[in-house]
C-alpha cells in the first residue's frame, strides 16, 4: 500500500473550455464519460445530476454524514467534497456498479439478509463504505481501535468494535447500526466481498 | 403524529378468525385466487423481507430530488439573517446578472398563495420576518451551482426589531394552551397540593431537554412540474394526501389537478409529517418560471424551517407512601412555540395515565418567541415527558430504597386513572419482569458509584415506555386480476418503516394468497387517500383499510362464478365508520428499557454498554422490520440522552448546532448491541390485525434508562440533557448527592 | 460558491509560480476542508491550483533516522505506514482519531495542518467574525463557545485549531517544510500555528503563495513511548473537546524526557513547556503528572461555558502519562 502506487496515469489534465468550465473524462462503473463541467461541480453532483446515477446520496453536502460515499480508485471517499474537475482520469465506483448483473454484491446481500436498512437513504453510502472497509482491513490499514500489538501491515480482523469504528463515517438516523455491523461481519466472514465486483469491477 | 383521539370500533370476530387460520375459508370452486396449491405460511407475523430492499441496496430506489424532468431548473433558498423584523430592501440584480440564473422569487414577485391552516407555508407572501432562517427569497437557475451562487448574491435589507428566543420557567409570556392532545392544557384530578404535603416520601425535581432536530438523512426535497395546468411533485413527505390537499388550498386547485408522489422517503421522524416549505417553493418556482424545478433544502437550513422538538423545562413532584404507592403526582412543563403558529410539545401527557395517582396535576405552559416553529419529532410529548417522569420515578426509588422495577410494578393502575376506562391491554408489569430477567437486572447492588473498573464506573438503569394507540380514516382499493394476481392501492408512505411489506402481508393474509402474488402501490396522491405516516398509526390505519378492502374483495370473489372478467374485480373500502366511534378502552403500547453504561471518570465520557427494550405492542406483524423500528427508536433515544444538543443563540436567534458536525447524532461506534423483545400480546380491541404502533415507543424511556444508569454509575443525578462530558465532569467533581 | 478557474500543475515550482501570478489563487489538494468552506462562502478563490498529483505523496526515511512525510500523503496512508505506527504511534493514533475513514482517505498531511477552525461563527458568513472578516468582532466570546479556546485566546478570537494530527506533530518536534517564491524554509511544528492576538485572520506562519511541501519528523527517541488520547461528545467522528499527545521516556522510575501537547484548547496545538519542565527529572508518578498538568493549565482563562476543558485536559494528560509510565515499567 505504498502511497502513490496504483494511481492511473494522468490524462494530461482536463481541457479548459473557458475560465470556469473544462472538458474532462471519468470512468464510472467501468464506463468512460467525457463531459464539459462547471469547475464547481462535485463528483456527487456529477453523478446525480449529469449521469443520472442517484445511488450516491446527498445527506449533508459537507462531508459530515457519509451518504455520498463512493469508491475512487477502489478507496472510499465522500464524493460531495470532491471536485469533478480534479478527478479527471479517475475511476469511480458507485453503488450501482457493485452488483454483477442480477447477482448482488455480497455486501448488498448481507444488508438485505440482516435488514440493515430502513429508509434506505444512507444505505448506498454504507455499502460503498463497507466495501472500502473490507479492503482496508485486508490491506492492513489500522483503525483507532486496532490493538497496538497488531503487526503493522498485517490484515486486521474485523471484530464488531473494528466495524463500528470504521463505519462511523456513515451516519444512519433510522438507527440500523446493529444490523449494519452484523451485515458487514457476515460479508467479512465469507471473504468473498473483498475480491467481489466492487473494488476491481469499476 | 397527530394526537387527535380518533377512536375505532373493535374488530369483528370473523375477520380475526379468518386470518388466524393462515388461509381463507375453503373455496367452493377453484379459481386462480381461491386455490392455493398448499397451505401457506401465515403472512401476519412472518419476517418477510422488505419489498423495496433490493432497490435500496442497489441504489435504484429514487427519492424526491432524484427525478430530473427535461429542462429541469434548480432552486436554492435564501434564509433571513435577522431574528425579527421586516424586509426593507431587496436587490436581486446581481443575482439575476449571473450566468444561468432564471429568476429570483421574493415576496414582491412570487405567485400569491391562498391563506390556509398552516401559516408556516405562507412563503414569500409578505415582508415580515418572524424568525432567523425564515425564507425571504428563492433563486432559480439552470444548474445547481448557479442557483447557489445566485442565492448568495441576493441582497436583503431589514428593519430589525428586538427579539427574544430564550425560554425560561418564569418567562412573562407564558400561557396555558387551550387544548393539548384533545384535552385541556392544564388539568387536575383530586387535590395534589394537599396530598403532596401529606406524603411521607417525596421528590421535587426539575429536568431540562434542549431543542432537538429530527435530521432525517434525506434533506427535505421536492421536484415540481406544471403540465397543462396539472401540478406534479415528487416530495419528500410522510403523507402525500395531506401535501396534495394543502397544495390544492394554497394554489386554489382541485386535488384532482395535483399529483404528489412520495415513493421513497429518506426518513422523517415527524419532520415531514405535514407539507414543508420545499414543496410549496418548488411549485411556486415551477409556475413562475414555466420550467420543472428541483429544490433540495441545504442541511444547514433545515433547523430553521422544517421544525424541531421544542425545548422543555420540567418540574416533577411525586409523593408516595412508605410502601412506594404514589399518592400525589404533578408534572408541569414549560416550552416555546413560534410567533407564526402554536405548537405544544405535549410532554405532561403521559403522566396522566402512567401510574397510580389519586391526586394528579399536569400543566403545559408555553410562550410564543421569535424562534423557528417547532413541530413533531418522534414521540412528541412522550419522549421528553417520559424522560422527566421516569427519571423522577428513579429518584423516588432511591428515596424509598425500593428497587426501581418493583416501584413501577407497585404503581401499575388497574384502569386509566383519569377516566376509569379499562385498558384494552396493559402489560407494563410483564415487560418490566421479563425485561429484567432477560437483562439480568438482579442481583443489583442499588448503591451508586461502587462498580469501578479502572477509570470506569459502571451502572444500570431502567425506565418504562408508553405510546398511545392512534388510528385514522383511510381508503384502500383491492383488485383481483384475471391472471390470479392482486393489486392493492392505498396512499400509504414508507419512510423506512416497511409499510409496503406489512401491507402486502395483511393483504396476503386476508386473501390467502402468497405474498408474491400481491402488488401494493403506495406513495402517490393519485391513490385512494390515506393518513400520513405518523403517530405510530400508519400500519393500523392503512392496514385496516387494506384488510377491509381485501375482505370485501374476497367476498366478491366467492360470490363470483366462472372465470373473472378481463378487467378483473375491484373494490374500494374506507374506515370512516370504524374510526369515528370512541373506544370504551384506554389503548396504549407499553415497554421497559434497561441500560448499562460506563462513565469514564477522567474524561466524563459516557458510553452505553448494553441496551434492552421489552415491549408489549399488540401483535407484531413483521418481526424483522419491527425489530429494526424498535431498535432504531432506542438508538435515537441514546442520542437524546448522550449527545443531541442544540440551543438558540440569544444574539442571533438561530440554532447554534445547525449541521451534522455540530449536532451530534449517534454514530456506529456509539451503539452497542441493542436488543428489542416483545410479548405476544393479544388485544381484541384495536383493529383487525390486533396491532399497536411501534414507530415511536423505542425513543420513549430510553433516555431515562440511560440517565438512571449514569446516576447508578457515578452517584450524581444529572437532570439536564444531554449527558455530555462537561456535565458529567462537573458532577464527578462535586460531592455525592 | 463563486465560479473559479482551475489549473493543474506538474511541479512544485510550477505551483508556486502559478500562485504568484494569480491573485486570489488557492492550492487544492484533498479539498476536504477547502471545498467545504467554499460551499459555505467562507473561501472564494478565483483560481484553484490543483497540486493533487504532484509527487509529494511519499514517506521517506531521512539519513538521521527521521521521516520525511510528503504534504500529499493521505491521512489514512500515513497512519498505516509501519515506520509511523512502530516509531511514532502518537501520530498514527492522532490521525486515526480524526474525522472518518472516508475523509482520512482523501485528506492530506498538508491540508490537515492547514484546516481552519470549526467555530460556528467563522463558518456562518451572515455573522461577524474577526478571523473571516477582520474588524467585525467576535460573537463567540459571549456566544456559543463551549468547544472553543481556554488558552492563548485574545479579545479578537477564541477559536481552536481542530486538527488532531497537528497535536501529535507538536509533541514530536516535527518541522514543517515550505516552498515559496523566495525558496524553501522550515518552521517548527510548534511555531507553525499562531495565537490569534490581534490578527486572527492568520492561522499559521505560512506566507502568501507558499506551498506546504512536507513535514519532517526527527528520529524517535530510544526508549520513548507515545500516545494520543482525545475526549469527544460521541465515540467517533467528532472533533476533540480536548486531547493530549504525549511522548515519555522513563528510566528507573524517573522521567528522562517528556513532550506533551494539548489539542482542542487553543488556536494552535498547545505544547506544554511548563509541564515538561516540571516533569523532567521528576518521579514518574501520577502525583507528579498532575502537578505538571496543573503547572501548564494555570495559564488557562476559560470562558463562561468551557471551563470544563481545564479539568478535562488535566485528566487526559495525567491518564496518558500514567499509562505510558506504566507501560514503561512493564517493559
Amino acid at each position: 500500500m505504498a502511497p502513490g502506487e496504483g494511481r492511473p496515469d494522468d490524462t494530461g489534465g482536463p481541457h479548459p473550455v473557458n475560465g470556469r468550465r473544462s472538458e474532462l473524462t471519468l470512468t464510472v462503473n467501468g464506463t468512460r464519460h467525457t463531459l464539459t463541467l462547471d469547475h464547481r461541480t462535485t463528483v456527487l453532483d456529477l453523478l446525480r445530476e449529469h449521469l443520472g446515477l442517484t445511488g450516491a446520496k446527498k445527506g449533508c453536502d459537507h462531508g459530515q454524514c457519509g451518504a455520498c460515499t463512493v469508491l475512487v480508485e477502489g478507496r472510499r471517499a465522500n464524493s460531495c467534497l470532491l471536485l469533478a474537475v480534479a478527478h479527471d482520469g479517475r475511476r469511480i465506483t458507485t453503488v450501482e456498479g457493485l452488483a454483477d448483473g442480477e447477482r448482488l454484491h455480497p455486501l448488498q446481500e448481507a444488508f438485505l439478509d440482516r435488514d440493515a436498512l430502513q429508509c434506505g437513504y444512507c444505505t448506498p453510502g454504507q455499502i460503498c463504505s463497507a466495501v472500502g472497509v473490507l479492503a482496508e482491513a485486508a490491506d492492513g490499514f489500522p483503525s483507532l481501535v486496532t490493538p497496538d500489538t497488531a503487526r503493522s501491515g498485517a490484515p486486521v480482523a474485523l471484530t464488531a468494535d473494528e466495524i463500528r469504528e470504521r463505519m462511523s463515517g456513515n451516519l444512519c438516523r433510522c438507527g440500523a447500526y446493529p444490523r449494519i455491523v452484523e451485515a458487514v461481519a457476515d460479508a467479512a466472514a465469507t471473504g468473498a466481498a473483498v475480491t467481489g465486483a466492487g473494488v476491481t469491477g469499476g | 403524529m397527530s394526537h387527535d383521539p380518533v377512536p375505532e370500533r373493535t374488530a369483528s370476530p370473523e375477520l380475526s378468525h379468518q386470518y388466524e387460520q393462515g388461509r381463507p375459508p375453503s373455496p367452493d370452486r377453484p379459481t386462480p385466487h381461491l386455490a392455493p396449491a398448499a397451505p401457506l405460511p401465515h403472512p401476519l407475523g412472518a419476517p418477510s423481507v422488505r419489498r423495496e430492499g433490493r432497490e435500496k441496496v442497489t441504489g435504484a430506489a429514487r427519492y424526491a430530488a432524484e427525478y430530473t424532468p427535461p429542462g429541469c431548473a434548480y432552486a436554492w433558498p435564501v434564509p433571513a439573517t435577522v431574528a425579527r423584523g421586516r424586509i426593507t430592501a431587496l436587490d436581486t440584480a446581481a443575482a439575476l446578472a449571473l450566468p444561468g440564473v432564471i429568476a429570483v422569487l421574493t415576496h414582491e414577485n412570487a405567485p400569491r398563495l391562498a391563506s390556509m391552516g398552516d401559516p408556516t407555508l405562507a412563503l414569500l407572501q409578505e415582508d415580515r420576518v418572524p424568525h432567523r432562517g425564515w425564507y425571504v427569497a428563492l433563486a432559480v437557475a439552470d444548474t445547481l451551482e448557479a442557483a447557489r451562487d445566485a442565492a448568495e448574491a441576493v441582497h436583503v435589507g431589514y428593519a430589525t426589531e428586538p427579539h427574544d428566543v430564550r425560554i425560561t420557567a418564569d418567562h412573562p409570556g407564558l400561557y396555558v394552551p387551550e387544548e393539548v392532545f384533545g384535552g385541556p392544557g392544564a388539568r387536575e384530578r383530586g387535590d395534589f397540593d394537599a396530598a403532596f404535603a401529606a406524603a411521607p416520601a417525596t421528590v421535587d425535581v426539575a429536568y431540562t431537554v434542549p431543542p432537538l432536530h429530527n435530521h432525517p438523512m434525506e434533506p427535505h426535497a421536492a421536484t415540481a412540474q406544471w403540465t397543462d395546468g396539472h401540478l406534479t411533485v415528487h416530495d419528500s413527505s410522510q403523507g402525500a394526501t395531506r401535501v396534495c390537499e394543502d397544495l390544492a388550498a394554497l394554489f386554489k386547485l382541485g386535488t384532482d389537478e395535483i399529483t404528489v408522489v412520495s415513493e421513497h422517503v429518506g426518513g422523517g421522524f415527524g419532520a415531514k409529517g405535514t407539507p414543508r416549505p420545499q414543496v410549496v417553493l418548488a411549485a411556486m418556482a415551477a409556475r413562475h418560471t414555466g420550467r420543472p424545478v428541483k429544490l433540495a433544502l441545504p442541511r444547514r437550513q433545515l433547523p430553521g424551517v422544517v421544525g424541531h422538538r421544542a425545548p422543555t423545562l420540567h418540574r416533577v413532584r411525586i409523593g408516595a407512601g412508605h410502601d412506594g404507592v404514589i399518592t400525589a403526582l404533578a408534572h408541569e412543563i414549560v416550552t416555546h412555540t413560534s410567533t407564526v403558529t402554536e405548537f405544544v410539545e405535549q410532554a405532561a401527557i403521559p403522566a396522566r395515565m402512567m401510574y397510580t395517582s389519586p391526586h394528579s396535576r399536569t400543566v403545559h405552559r408555553l410562550a410564543a418567541l421569535d424562534v423557528p416553529t417547532p413541530s413533531w419529532m418522534r414521540a412528541p410529548g412522550e419522549a421528553p415527558g417520559m424522560y422527566a417522569l421516569e427519571s423522577a420515578l428513579d429518584e423516588l426509588a432511591v428515596v424509598l430504597d425500593i428497587d426501581p422495577v418493583e416501584l413501577r410494578i407497585r404503581n401499575d393502575p388497574a384502569t386509566e386513572p383519569d377516566t376509569g376506562r379499562p385498558f384494552s391491554s396493559r402489560h407494563l408489569v410483564e415487560c418490566l419482569r421479563v425485561g429484567a430477567e432477560r437483562f439480568g437486572w438482579l442481583p443489583r447492588d442499588p448503591r451508586p458509584a461502587v462498580r469501578r473498573r479502572g477509570d470506569l464506573l459502571l451502572g444500570t438503569g431502567v425506565a418504562a415506555a408508553t405510546y398511545p394507540v392512534q388510528i385514522s380514516e383511510t381508503e384502500a382499493e383491492a383488485h383481483a386480476a384475471a391472471d390470479g394476481g392482486y393489486r392493492i392501492r392505498v396512499n400509504a408512505t414508507d419512510i423506512g418503516t416497511g409499510a409496503r411489506t406489512v401491507l402486502t402481508q395483511i393483504a396476503a393474509a386476508v386473501l390467502g394468497a402468497p405474498e408474491d402474488r400481491v402488488q401494493v402501490d403506495i406513495g402517490s396522491s393519485d391513490l385512494p387517500p390515506a393518513v400520513l405516516a405518523g403517530g405510530s398509526a400508519g400500519t393500523a390505519s392503512w392496514g385496516w383499510a387494506v384488510h377491509k378492502a381485501c375482505t370485501s374483495l374476497l367476498a366478491r370473489l366467492r360470490a363470483h362464478h366462472g372465470p373473472l372478467p378481463a378487467e378483473g374485480i375491484t373494490v374500494t373500502e374506507d374506515t370512516r365508520q370504524e374510526t369515528a366511534e370512541p373506544s370504551p378502552y384506554a389503548r396504549h403500547a407499553f415497554g421497559a428499557v434497561f441500560a448499562e453504561v460506563e462513565v469514564d471518570t477522567r474524561t466524563g465520557e459516557v458510553r452505553v454498554r448494553r441496551l434492552l427494550g421489552q415491549y408489549a405492542a399488540g401483535r407484531i406483524l413483521n418481526p424483522r422490520t419491527a425489530r429494526s423500528q424498535f431498535v432504531g427508536g432506542m438508538i435515537m433515544g441514546l442520542g437524546m440522552a448522550l449527545m443531541e444538543d442544540s440551543a438558540l443563540d440569544p444574539v442571533f436567534g438561530d440554532f447554534t448546532a445547525c449541521d451534522l458536525a455540530a449536532y451530534h447524532i449517534p454514530a456506529c461506534a456509539d451503539v452497542p448491541a441493542v436488543e428489542a423483545h416483545w410479548l405476544d400480546e393479544e388485544d381484541p380491541h384495536l383493529n383487525p390485525m390486533g396491532s399497536k404502533g411501534i414507530g415511536e415507543i423505542g425513543i420513549v424511556g430510553t433516555p431515562a434508562a440511560i440517565g438512571n444508569a449514569v446516576w447508578h454509575a457515578i452517584g450524581a443525578r444529572l437532570r439536564d440533557l444531554p449527558l455530555t462530558p462537561d456535565r458529567t465532569l462537573a458532577a464527578l467533581a462535586a460531592p455525592l448527592t | 460558491m463563486r465560479p473559479f478557474g482551475y489549473l493543474r500543475v506538474a511541479s512544485v515550482d510550477e505551483a508556486v509560480r502559478a500562485a504568484a501570478g494569480q491573485p486570489g489563487a488557492q492550492f487544492l489538494a484533498g479539498g476536504t476542508n477547502l471545498v467545504d468552506l467554499m460551499k459555505l462562502g467562507v473561501e472564494a478563490p478565483r483560481t484553484l491550483i490543483d497540486i493533487g498529483r504532484l509527487p509529494l505523496d511519499r514517506v521517506e526515511e531521512l539519513p538521521d533516522g527521521g521521516l520525511r512525510i510528503g504534504a500529499l500523503v493521505r491521512n489514512a496512508d500515513l497512519a498505516a505506514v509501519p515506520a509511523v505506527r512502530d516509531r511514532y504511534p502518537v501520530l498514527s493514533q492522532a490521525l486515526l482519531a480524526g474525522a472518518s475513514g472516508q475523509l482520512r482517505n482523501t485528506a492530506t498531511t498538508g491540508g490537515n495542518l492547514l484546516q481552519r477552525t470549526r467555530c460556528g461563527y467563522f463558518q456562518d458568513v451572515s455573522k461577524p467574525c474577526n478571523k473571516r472578516e477582520p474588524g467585525t468582532g467576535c460573537p463567540a466570546r459571549e456566544g456559543a463557545h463551549r468547544d472553543l479556546a481556554v488558552l492563548g485566546h485574545s479579545a479578537h478570537c477564541v477559536a481552536t485549531q481542530p486538527s488532531d494530527m497537528a497535536v501529535a506533530l507538536a509533541a514530536l518536534d516535527a518541522t514543517v517544510c515550505l516552498h515559496g517564491p523566495e525558496g524553501e524554509r522550515t518552521v517548527p511544528a510548534t511555531e507553525f500555528h499562531r495565537l490569534p492576538g490581534d490578527s486572527p485572520e492568520r492561522d499559521t506562519e505560512i506566507r502568501l503563495g507558499e506551498l506546504l511541501t512536507a513535514v519532517e519528523l526527527p528520529p524517535a527517541r530510544p526508549g520513548a513511548r507515545s500516545r494520543y488520547r482525545k475526549a469527544r461528545d460521541r465515540a467517533s467522528f467528532a472533533f476533540a473537546l480536548a486531547s493530549v499527545a504525549a511522548v515519555l521516556t522513563v528510566r528507573d522510575g524517573t522521567v528522562e524526557h517528556a513532550a506533551l501537547a494539548f489539542g482542542g484548547l487553543a488556536h494552535r496545538p498547545w505544547r506544554a513547556r511548563a509541564a515538561e519542565a516540571v516533569l523532567r527529572g521528576a518521579p514518574a508518578t501520577e502525583e507528579h503528572f498532575a502537578r505538571a498538568a496543573d503547572a501548564e493549565l494555570a495559564a488557562a482563562a476559560p470562558l463562561r461555558d468551557n471551563g470544563f476543558k481545564v479539568p478535562l485536559a488535566r485528566a487526559l494528560a495525567v491518564g496518558v502519562l500514567t499509562d505510558l509510565a506504566g507501560r514503561a515499567a512493564h517493559g
